[in-house]
């Protein structure tokens, strides 16, 4: 009996019975601190004695370069934008997760599936067709959801450089200018990921909290996941 | 409407274009004459005065990067391979596909959904997965497949052009060491797909064994009943300076 499940029919030619590691997802929208909580439950796990690899959304070998170029020109069909990232996904799930995960590895993963559907139905993706690209995706051991409200997002972001053109919506407007279309954007999809959570069982946890409780929270589950024990501590809910 | 909004059809095969434009395509293995036909087609539409649009598989600029450099790289899986296509196929359909139709023109496509659904199976694939994929896809005016023995799409192939690609060839399969070997038998097993997907879409079927000028008559008569209610370019060449 393999700890692994597809969302649907799968990767062609892959075995589940194969796959002996762990996949730990940190979801939560642009600026919300996944990289630093990533960063710090790597170092834990080590520790521990685990062997963790690392991946996140556009760092696969294929198809990086192209989403690139495509996002600087803004040249590429939005539905066909939604395609590239799917693309891109699939390459990393063949050639990072799927391996590290024969090989026993922990693999963390910052941002999943999750988010890229959230954007692609916030730009007009049917929900039912874009879940059913994804359905090749494997389901994690356990989606964690960093979440935010879109007013205690916009300091974070104030103060790490401003609105990016993409996180901001800018390919697809919805304001006059960065700051308004930011705001409703990011709206948009903190309420999509709110959606998939929901109906997919993430934990949400509330990333207003400071970064040590976060991170002492985020130890202890994975650490009692992994282990097979229940969980010591669990982080209030606000 | 979006791209975006035509993939909430339930499934491929019920967006049905509500443009005054016309989608015709050609389907059938490599060697089976279709692009000759298809071109052939082209030419007539234009003297006739339509507005012909050609659209050809992999030919989204910045897609066809990475394409190139999987292939190169042989790093694709059937699932890459089947999503990077999908993903030039939708960037044709939302900027270069629909708009015409919108303008009413005559789209011309070498190869459709149908190539996708054949090869992407035969790679491994599941059926109802490809299918889902392309939802978002419009159903063409009229899909012609080009029936051919796989002898004689081989002849065709093996006896013009000895450098067989990678991918082309299904070497990713591993269903033989040998290039040319390895090529028939995916070929034979593309064959095998199209016959379903020809009871599935009822796609039209053309004997392309016939003589080429035969084909292009029975072609024509095809697309002719399609085309009456387009709009013309009018023609300006007799007009006295």
């Amino acid at each position: 009996m393999s700890r692994f499940e597809w969302y649907g029919d799968g990767v062609p030619g892959v075995s589940l019975e194969d796959l002996t590691g762990w996949l730990i997802v940190i979801e939560g929208t642009d600026g919300v601190g996944r990289t630093t909580h990533v960063t710090a439950l790597r170092e834990h796990l080590e520790r521990l004695g685990y062997a963790v690899a690392e991946t996140g959304l556009s760092r696969s070998d294929l198809a990086n370069r192209g989403l690139r170029r495509a996002k600087e020109g803004n040249t590429l069909g939005t539905n066909a934008f939604n395609l590239f990232y799917a693309t891109d996904f699939a390459d990393r799930l063949e050639h990072q997760i799927i391996p590290a995960l024969r090989a026993g590895f922990v693999m963390l993963t910052d941002r999943y599936t999750y988010s890229l559907m959230a954007r692609a139905i916030v730009r007009g993706a049917d929900p039912d067709w874009i879940r059913k690209v994804y359905s090749f995706a494997l389901k994690p051991n356990a989606v964690f959801h960093l979440r935010i409200e879109v007013p205690d997002l916009v300091p974070r972001v104030l103060a790490t450089g401003g609105f990016d053109y993409w996180e901001s919506g800018m390919d697809i407007p919805m304001g006059a200018d960065h700051y308004e279309s930011f705001i409703h954007y990011q709206g948009r999809v903190i309420e999509e990921l709110d959606r998939l959570g929901h109906e997919l069982g993430f934990d949400t946890i509330d990333a207003t909290r400071s970064v040590d409780e976060i991170s002492d929270y985020l130890n202890e589950q994975v650490t009692a996941l992994l282990t097979g024990r229940g969980p010591r501590a669990v982080l209030p809910t606000g | 409407m979006t791209v975006s909004q035509l993939a909430s059809a339930a499934t491929y095969g019920t967006n049905q274009p509500p443009w005054p434009g016309r989608l015709i395509i050609v389907e059938g293995i490599d060697g089976s004459g279709k692009s000759t036909q298809l071109t052939l087609l082209a030419q007539w539409l234009r003297s006739e005065g339509y507005p012909v649009v050609y659209s050809e598989w992999n030919s989204s600029p910045i897609v066809k990067d990475t394409t190139k450099r999987g292939k190169r790289e042989t790093v694709l899986t059937p699932l890459t391979f089947s999503l990077i296509h999908a993903t030039d196929f939708s960037d044709r359909v939302e900027r270069e596909i629909v708009p015409s139709l919108k303008a009413g023109g005559i789209v011309l496509a070498d190869r459709y959904v149908y190539t996708a659904f054949a090869r992407d199976v035969v790679r491994g694939c599941p059926a109802r997965w490809v299918r889902s994929l392309y939802r978002f896809a419009v159903v063409p005016a009229a899909a012609v497949y080009f029936r051919t023995p796989l002898e004689v799409a081989l002849r065709r192939i093996l006896s013009g052009r000895p450098k067989l690609k990678y991918y082309e060839s299904g070497m990713d399969l591993g269903l033989h060491s040998d290039v040319q070997e390895s090529y028939k038998l995916f070929q034979s097993r593309i064959l095998d797909e199209y016959e379903k997907l020809v009871q599935e879409f009822g796609l039209t079927v053309m004997d392309a064994t016939k003589p080429v000028e035969i084909q292009q008559q029975l072609l024509r008569r095809t697309i002719r009943p399609l085309l009456p209610r387009m709009r013309r370019r009018k023609e300006k060449r007799d007009v006295a300076v």
